[in-house]
């Protein structure tokens, strides 16, 4: 018996030899280890959008769980194929002043094996893809309980197409803002910046909830909410370090700073919360992970463990006054807070890469580059430019083309039945 | 015949029920009720949003009897359900004209 182990032992021990010698024979320019880690973080992205459905379900009353959550779901049927057709080539296409991704890669054409840095180009194609996906369901949040699904579905299509995909070439698809060397590890302008202005104009445009303000709008579960930000954290992982498109030492350290920054977040919003009303909520640690999840977004490949921790901590605090304080007093129905910590989450984030990036040649203002804050803002405020005037332009359209908003009885009786003749919880 | 309709607080069912059993009180029927009085409400906290709840969950039994044992049942309930304190809940008393066991058609206290 002993012997027959030593003799597998033995094999075992020449096939982790023998077999990367395979595969380096099978794929030149393509790194097994990079494309192992990229494989498992687009899987993990991908978690994100059942998670963030989770997320918002929980906060909704319970007549609307089904629809919010299938606003997120649905993200994954419409934007995969909205992204292989179009999507993909209008983000990173052969640039057309610096603005556009060409035809070049329509339907996936040219899309490959072929190596893309170190990976096949298809699942760096494939990663992208899951950007695109969570990236609208994002501003499902602000929408929710009111906003009729036929008229979400045209709204998701328009929007992925003339914000997210011209964005997403801006910034890494060799577009304008990536000339002038603003920084965006993972995502802070393209994804959650584009996602939380356009969720504070749909907000606007969709007009309040019926009965806000008067009526107690509360979430109707909140252990979905904590699962849904768990999965959401973990997802993180793959979506911040997944963006250094390498299992490398970089992938490490955006690991270490997403951690911390997440967990500087729920710490200052639970102990903001607690001063102020007396007791430290579930709703507000979850919170807190997500807003200090967003601020680090952007600077996680640039920054250290300590500036991490600096941006969590303002992260957590800054979120909870924009949700509890600015929301309030303005009287917009963002109703699940997209903008107060997807937004301002965002900004804070892009803002801060600029402040303690130690990144060679685009260091931060701590570290003596004044310059790099200035093209921070540029990229913050040209995102919130584009989403917020398209966003605008595509709720009118959409709305001109079929009606936006659920009619009152349907809003009173709940979007689940009204919207997809179900119900979440038989009595 | 009468009806005691009790609205009290829910962590004191099982003390009531005990005692009505002793008491010889078998049949009754609770439900989860909310409710407000003079006791305060409370506050609940959703990301820095303040709500005050001035519904509280309470739990009201219905016992019907011969009004013969009404004082007795009303005793028993209070001695389970007093602390003393504002929100004890209460008791209300109606006349029953009759009523009627489905399974053998008995009407009156027989009923019962």
């Amino acid at each position: 018996m002993k012997k027959r182990m030593g003799v597998i032992a033995l094999l075992a021990l020449m096939m982790i030899f023998i077999l990367p010698m395979f595969a380096w024979a099978a794929e030149e320019g393509i790194d097994t280890g990079d494309t192992a880690w990229m494989l498992v973080s687009s899987a993990i992205v991908m978690l994100m959008v059942p998670g963030l459905a989770l997320f918002y379900g929980g906060m909704v009353r319970q007549k609307n769980v089904l629809n919010t959550m299938m606003m997120s779901f649905i993200c994954l049927g419409v934007i995969t194929i909205q992204w292989m057709l179009w999507g993909y080539t209008l983000s990173f296409g052969s640039d057309i002043g610096k603005l556009i991704g060409g035809m070049d890669f329509f339907a996936l054409n040219g899309v490959g094996l072929e190596p893309a840095g170190t990976i096949p180009h298809q699942l760096f194609m494939v990663f992208q893809m899951m950007f695109a996906i969570l990236t609208p369901a994002l501003i499902t949040g602000a929408i929710v309980e009111r906003m009729r699904f036929p008229a979400y579905l045209l709204f998701l299509v328009l929007w992925a197409t003339l914000v997210y995909d011209p964005i997403c070439h801006w910034v890494w698809g060799g577009g304008w803002l990536a000339e002038l060397g603003a920084l965006d590890f993972a995502g802070g302008t393209v994804v959650h910046i584009s996602s939380g202005v356009s969720a504070l104009v749909a907000a606007l445009v969709l007009g309040r909830r019926r009965g806000y303000g008067t009526e107690r709008m509360v979430p109707h579960n909140i252990p979905y909410v904590v699962i849904g930000a768990a999965i959401l954290w973990f997802g993180w992982f793959g979506f911040n370090g997944g963006s250094a498109l390498a299992s490398d030492g970089l992938a490490a350290s955006v690991f270490v700073n997403t951690q911390i920054a997440a967990g500087a977040a729920v710490m200052s919003w639970v102990i903001v919360e607690w001063l102020r009303h007396g007791k430290p909520t579930v709703l507000g640690a979850a919170s807190g992970a997500i807003a200090g999840l967003v601020a680090i977004t952007p600077a996680c490949g640039f920054v250290t463990p300590m500036g991490s921790l600096a941006i969590g901590l303002v992260a957590g605090a800054l979120c909870y006054f924009a949700v509890s304080y600015a929301k309030v007093k303005l009287g917009y129905d963002d109703s699940l807070d997209v903008f107060g910590i997807h937004g301002v989450g965002g900004m804070w984030g892009a803002l801060a890469t600029g402040l303690f990036s130690v990144e060679a040649g685009a260091e931060g203002l701590f570290y003596g580059n004044v310059a790099q804050v200035g093209i921070q803002a540029i990229s913050v405020v040209a995102t919130i430019a584009l989403a917020a005037i398209a966003t605008f332009v595509i709720l009118k359209v959409v709305g001109a083309i079929t009606k936006l908003r659920a009619d009152d009885e349907a809003e009173v009786l709940g979007l689940d039945v009204n919207e997809h003749s179900e119900k979440a919880y038989s009595v | 015949m009468v009806k005691i309709e009790a609205i009290v607080r829910p962590g004191v069912l099982e003390d009531i029920k005990d005692g009505l059993s002793k008491f010889g009180i078998h049949g009754l029927t609770v439900s989860q009720v909310m409710g407000c009085g003079l006791q305060k409400g409370r506050k609940e906290v959703y990301r820095g949003t303040e709500y005050s709840i001035n519904l509280l969950p309470k739990v009201k039994i219905e016992i019907v009897l011969a009004a013969k044992d009404a004082d007795g049942v009303i005793e028993v309930i209070i001695k389970a359900a007093r602390t003393g304190e504002i929100g004890d809940g209460k008791i209300f008393i109606t006349k029953i004209d009759n009523a009627v066991r489905i399974r053998t058609g008995e009407k009156g206290d027989a009923a019962l």
